[in-house]
Parts: C-alpha cells; structure tokens; sequence
C-alpha cells in the first residue's frame, strides 16, 4: 500500500515528506510502547503511535520504518518533524484513535505481518 | 577485512536525546555495507543498551568491533550494578522510572531485546562498580 493510499484512508496531514508519499508498505504495527516495538518488529515500514517524543523517530529509525503515523490527532513539536526528515521518515498525524486507524489500514489490506503470521 | 573498532561515548541524564551513539553506529554499519539484517539486529541491541545506560548509569561507553564473520558490542557502565541478573532478564521487570516510562521504555523488555536479536550476550555486573554488557552478532556469510 501506497503511503498516499494511508493517507487518504486516515484522513492524515503529512507533516514531513509529502514528495514521498509514493513510497511503499506492506505491513505496519500500533504501539505506544517503544520496547514492544522493538521486540515484535520484524519488517513493518509504518509506525502508528499516540506517543510523542524523539524517541518514537528513534525507535523507528533502528528498524528501517519509512513513516510515523501520529494517531489521536496528536501533532509532534517542530524538533521530532526534524529528527525524522534527518532520517526520512515521513511523518503524518491523523484524527482517528490507534484501534480505528490500525482496522481501517487492516481492513483495506494492510496486514501486521507479526510472529505467528505467514 | 582487518577488525574496525569504534568508541562511542553515551552521555548520562537527557533520556530524551538517548540514542545518537546508535544512530551514529548505525549509519557506519550502512557505510561498511554490511547486511540489512545485521545492521538493524546490532542497531537494537545498542539502542536498548544506550537506553539502559542513561536511565540507570548515567551514561556510559559503548565499543564496537566489526570482522569479517562478527560484530562485538561491549556497553559498560559505571552505574549501581544489577543485583539479581536472572530477575533483569525477565520480560516485563523494570526497575525504571516514571520518566522513562513516558518515553514509551520501562517495559521490561530491554534486557530481553537484547538477548532476543543477538547471538551471544553475557552481562558482568558488581553493585557499586558498574555493568557490562557484550553481544555477539554473527554476520552470515
């Protein structure tokens, strides 16, 4: 799926790297537990988080994701958008709440390709 | 390949800036072309060590040997010691507080992630003195 297909189906606002949006994922994963997320991790390119702080771009960093989704309507200061496009990850926030933004993503197709999973 | 070693200093009390020595090695991983999965099982286990250190030691020091076959992660500190390992190895103990917490760690799950993505791991630790801990990662050839 398309970074710009999520974006539409979230009705997110980009708030770093709208040229990117043509970027691929084909999984995701929703925390607010940066520990979690590094421990079940294995290929998802897309965050989905109502955490707010450098160490979600961090986090997302160490494995490679190619975007941050800031669920809850939550909007990172200035400083977190710069750490990520240091590191080009897009970042976008969106109204909805994580369980609502995770099973509309599911549900059109974007799967969590967790442990367990094939 | 001759071994490459590298030094990174981890700076003690900001939590919310811990992780530049990882990103650093991280980076240099990429640099030496090394395999995707290698870089981010090592970039893991150095973050979570980096983390480690600054929420209970004050900082520390990370040392990094790159081979040919490995990559040696040695992350020492001069904080309080662990005083039972085998309890700090458990998934969800945590001593850690609030702070960390809120920053999305404190979960218990730092030691275990540590363990989980690398191939060898051994903790040396004396209350009082400080903790090491090292990691093996095998580079598939």
């Amino acid at each position: 799926m398309r970074l710009s297909d999520i974006k539409r189906i979230l009705n997110a606002e980009v708030l770093w790297g709208e040229e990117h949006l043509d970027r691929e994922v084909i999984s995701a994963c929703g925390s607010d537990f940066m520990s979690d997320v590094l421990a079940f991790v294995k290929n998802q390119a897309l965050l989905l988080t109502g955490l707010v702080n450098p160490q979600v771009v961090r986090t997302a960093d160490m494995l490679e994701m190619k975007c941050i989704i800031f669920v809850r309507g939550k909007v990172p200061g200035q400083s977190i958008v710069d750490l990520a496009k240091e590191r080009d990850i897009v970042v976008m926030t969106c109204p909805k709440r994580m369980y609502e933004a995770c099973g509309l993503l599911y549900s059109n197709g974007l799967r969590g390709n967790c442990d367990g999973d094939d | 390949m001759e071994t490459i070693k590298l030094v990174y200093p981890v700076e003690g009390g900001d939590l919310i800036e811990a992780g530049e020595a990882s990103s650093k090695m991280k980076l240099t991983l990429k640099k030496l072309g090394l395999p995707q999965d290698v870089i981010r099982r090592a970039s893991i286990c150095m973050y979570e060590g980096e983390i480690n250190m600054v929420i209970h030691a004050d900082g520390g020091q990370a040392e990094v040997e790159v081979d040919t076959d490995q990559i040696i992660i040695r992350m020492q500190d001069t904080g309080p010691g662990i005083p039972d390992v085998a309890q700090a190895m458990q998934e969800g103990f945590s001593t850690a507080g609030q702070t960390a917490r809120e920053l999305g760690f404190g979960a218990g799950m730092g030691l275990p992630n540590i363990k989980r993505y690398s191939d060898e791991m051994s903790i040396e630790t004396e209350l009082g003195k400080g903790t090491t801990v090292t990691v093996r990662i095998k580079i598939p050839q």
